[in-house]
C-alpha cells in the first residue's frame, strides 16, 4: 500500500458511513455515524448525516458529501413547494419518490446512498431504501453505506416486528456502534433522530460511551495513566 | 420536469481540447505551464464573542515560492471573511464573484448578509462545477443568527464546525487545534492558538510558509491583522542596499518643449452655470 503522509486534501469527500433506518410501533428511528472521510484523511470526524427535509421527514446520507448535499437541498425545496400547494404537510412515500427521481435521472453523475425516514398520518412510520441507481425499497427498516456489509447478518438475527421505542433506540445504538467498529470508514459518535406522532427527537451518544466489543480496550486518557498505576499490567502479545 | 430542472445548462468548461492536448504531453513530451496553487494553510475557529480566521502567505508555482507574502484571507461582505486553498486563480475568482453576488443582494433585501447566504453561492457555484474550480475554502463570519464557521471542499461539500483547518498544511493544524481548543476561548487565547495553528503548517508543510495573517470578526467588527507574526524574516539582507554601479552612456541629448495648445482659463464662481 502507497502510504502517503500527506493526504490529498482536494479528494471528494465521501462519507464513508454506516446508516439505519427502522420501523417501531409508533414511528421510526434513524441513526448514523458521524465521519467524513477524504481519502484517508477524516476530514469532520463529528459530521450530521442524518438531514432535515420536513417537520416530520427526515433523511440519512451516505457516499459523496457534495452530491447528497445538493440532493437533499432541491429535495427540501420541491417539498416545500409541494407542502405550500397540498395545504398540509407532505407524506413521506412523496419525499423518497421526490428523492428517488432525481437518484434515478442522474444515476451517471450522482453517487449517493439515501435512507428516508418519517411519519405521516395516513401510513404512520415509514422508512424507504434508496441505494445507488435510485431504485425505491419500501423496507420495515433498511441498512446503508460501507459499514452496512457488516450488519446484514446481525438485523437477520436482531430484528423484530413491533418493538418498542426503547427496543429499538437499542437496536439502532447497537448496530452503529458494531459496524464502527469493523468498518474504517464509520467512526466518531452515534446520531439518532426519533419521528413519531409526538414529533422528533435527537439524541447523541459520544463514541467513549458506546459498548466494547471484542478486543476492544477501555478508553485511556494517557499512557501515564497505565505507567503511574500501582501494579501496571505487563504487555501481552 | 425534474430532469430538465437539474439539465447542467451549457456554460462550465469545454473539454474539446482534452484529446490533443494528452497527446501533445505524451506523445510529444511537451510540459504544461504549472498554476499558481496556495499549497496552504487555513484555519478558522469560534471564539466566544465571533469567528477568528488565519491563514499563511506562501504561494507556489510548482515547488518554487511564486509569492512570499501574498493573501489568502478574502472579504466576502463587512461581517464576513473567508481563505481560500487550491489553484490562487480559482479561490480569487470565486471568492470575488460571490463577494458581488452578496453586495447585490444586499441591496436588494436592506439587509446585513448572513454567512449562510454566502455558504449556499459558493457550494451551488462549485458543485456546478464538479470539483474542477480548485477551490478550498474557509467561510466564517458573524451574522444576526450569531457566529459561524464552514467549510467547503472542491466538490461542493460543506460542514459546519467549531473548529476547522484546510489545505496541505492542514494535518499539521489540526493536530494544534485537537490538542489545544476549547469552547469560549477569550479573543487573545483564540488569536494566540490560530498564530500556533498556522506556524505548525509553516514550519512543517513545505506547501506553506513566510508570514501568518489573522483575521477577527465580531458582532459589528471586523480586524483584519495582516503579518501579525512574521516568523521568516530575510536572513542575509546587506547593508548597502541597491546599487546599480554600471551607469548608462549618454551619447546625445536632446529637448523639445511641448507647444502650449490649451489656454487654462481659472473660472471664478459654478462652472456649470456657463
Amino acid at each position: 500500500m502507497d502510504h502517503d503522509a500527506t493526504a490529498d486534501v482536494n479528494a471528494p469527500h465521501s462519507m464513508g458511513t454506516t446508516i439505519i433506518g427502522v420501523t417501531y410501533n409508533g414511528g421510526v428511528i434513524l441513526g448514523a455515524d458521524s465521519r467524513t472521510s477524504t481519502g484517508l484523511y477524516v476530514a469532520n470526524r463529528a459530521s450530521d448525516k442524518i438531514t432535515q427535509l420536513t417537520d416530520n421527514v427526515y433523511i440519512c446520507r451516505s457516499g459523496s458529501a457534495a452530491d447528497s448535499q445538493i440532493v437533499s437541498d432541491y429535495v427540501r425545496y420541491f417539498l416545500h413547494q409541494h407542502t405550500i400547494q397540498l395545504g398540509q404537510p407532505a407524506t413521506v412515500k412523496v419525499a423518497a419518490n421526490l428523492v428517488r427521481l432525481l437518484s434515478y435521472s442522474n444515476k451517471n453523475m450522482l453517487q449517493t446512498g439515501i435512507i428516508v425516514g418519517g411519519w405521516d398520518k395516513y401510513e404512520g412510520g415509514k422508512i424507504y431504501g434508496i441505494p445507488l441507481g435510485g431504485t425505491i425499497l419500501e423496507q420495515p427498516f433498511a441498512i446503508g453505506g460501507s459499514g452496512s456489509s457488516y450488519l446484514y447478518g446481525f438485523f437477520d438475527q436482531a430484528w423484530k416486528e413491533g418493538m418498542t421505542q426503547e427496543e429499538a433506540e437499542q437496536l439502532v445504538v447497537k448496530a452503529v456502534s458494531l459496524a464502527i467498529a469493523r468498518d474504517g470508514a464509520s467512526g466518531g459518535v452515534v446520531r439518532t433522530v426519533t419521528i413519531n406522532s409526538e414529533g422528533v427527537t435527537r439524541k447523541f451518544y459520544p463514541g467513549d460511551q458506546l459498548a466494547l466489543w471484542h478486543e476492544e480496550v477501555e478508553a485511556h486518557n494517557s499512557l501515564l495513566d497505565i505507567l503511574n498505576a500501582s501494579n501496571p499490567e505487563p504487555m501481552s502479545t | 420536469m425534474l430532469s430538465e430542472a437539474m439539465d447542467s445548462p451549457k456554460l462550465g468548461f469545454n473539454f474539446d481540447l482534452y484529446t490533443r492536448n494528452h497527446m501533445l504531453l505524451t506523445k510529444k513530451g511537451l510540459k504544461p505551464p504549472g498554476y499558481l496553487k496556495t499549497g496552504t494553510t487555513i484555519v478558522g475557529l469560534i471564539f466566544k464573542n465571533g469567528v477568528i480566521l488565519g491563514a499563511d502567505t506562501r504561494a507556489t508555482a510548482g515547488s518554487i515560492v511564486a509569492d512570499k507574502n501574498c493573501e489568502k484571507i478574502h472579504d466576502m461582505a463587512p461581517n464576513i471573511s473567508c481563505c481560500g486553498a487550491g489553484t490562487a486563480a480559482d479561490t480569487e475568482a470565486v471568492t470575488d464573484n460571490i463577494n458581488s453576488q452578496l453586495k447585490l443582494h444586499r441591496y436588494h433585501t436592506g439587509r446585513e448578509s448572513r454567512v449562510v447566504t454566502a455558504l449556499t453561492l459558493l457550494k451551488t457555484h462549485l458543485f456546478r462545477y464538479q470539483g474542477h474550480v480548485s477551490a478550498a475554502l474557509v467561510l466564517g463570519g458573524v451574522d444576526l443568527t450569531g457566529p459561524h464557521l464552514y467549510t467547503i471542499y472542491p466538490h461542493g461539500s460543506t460542514d459546519s464546525l467549531p473548529f476547522a483547518t484546510m489545505g496541505s498544511g492542514s494535518l499539521a493544524a489540526m493536530a494544534v487545534f485537537e490538542s489545544e481548543f476549547r469552547e469560549g476561548l477569550s479573543r487573545e487565547e483564540g488569536i494566540n492558538l490560530v498564530t500556533k495553528a498556522i506556524c505548525s503548517g509553516i514550519f512543517n508543510d513545505l506547501g506553506s510558509g513566510s508570514n501568518v495573517d489573522i483575521c477577527v470578526i465580531e458582532k459589528g467588527k471586523k480586524e483584519y491583522l495582516r503579518n501579525h507574526l512574521t516568523p521568516n524574516p530575510r536572513t542575509y539582507i546587506s547593508s548597502k542596499g541597491y546599487s546599480f554601479s554600471k551607469k548608462t552612456e549618454v551619447l546625445h541629448a536632446k529637448v523639445t518643449p511641448l507647444k502650449e495648445l490649451v489656454n487654462v482659463v481659472e473660472v471664478v464662481g459654478d462652472a456649470m452655470e456657463e
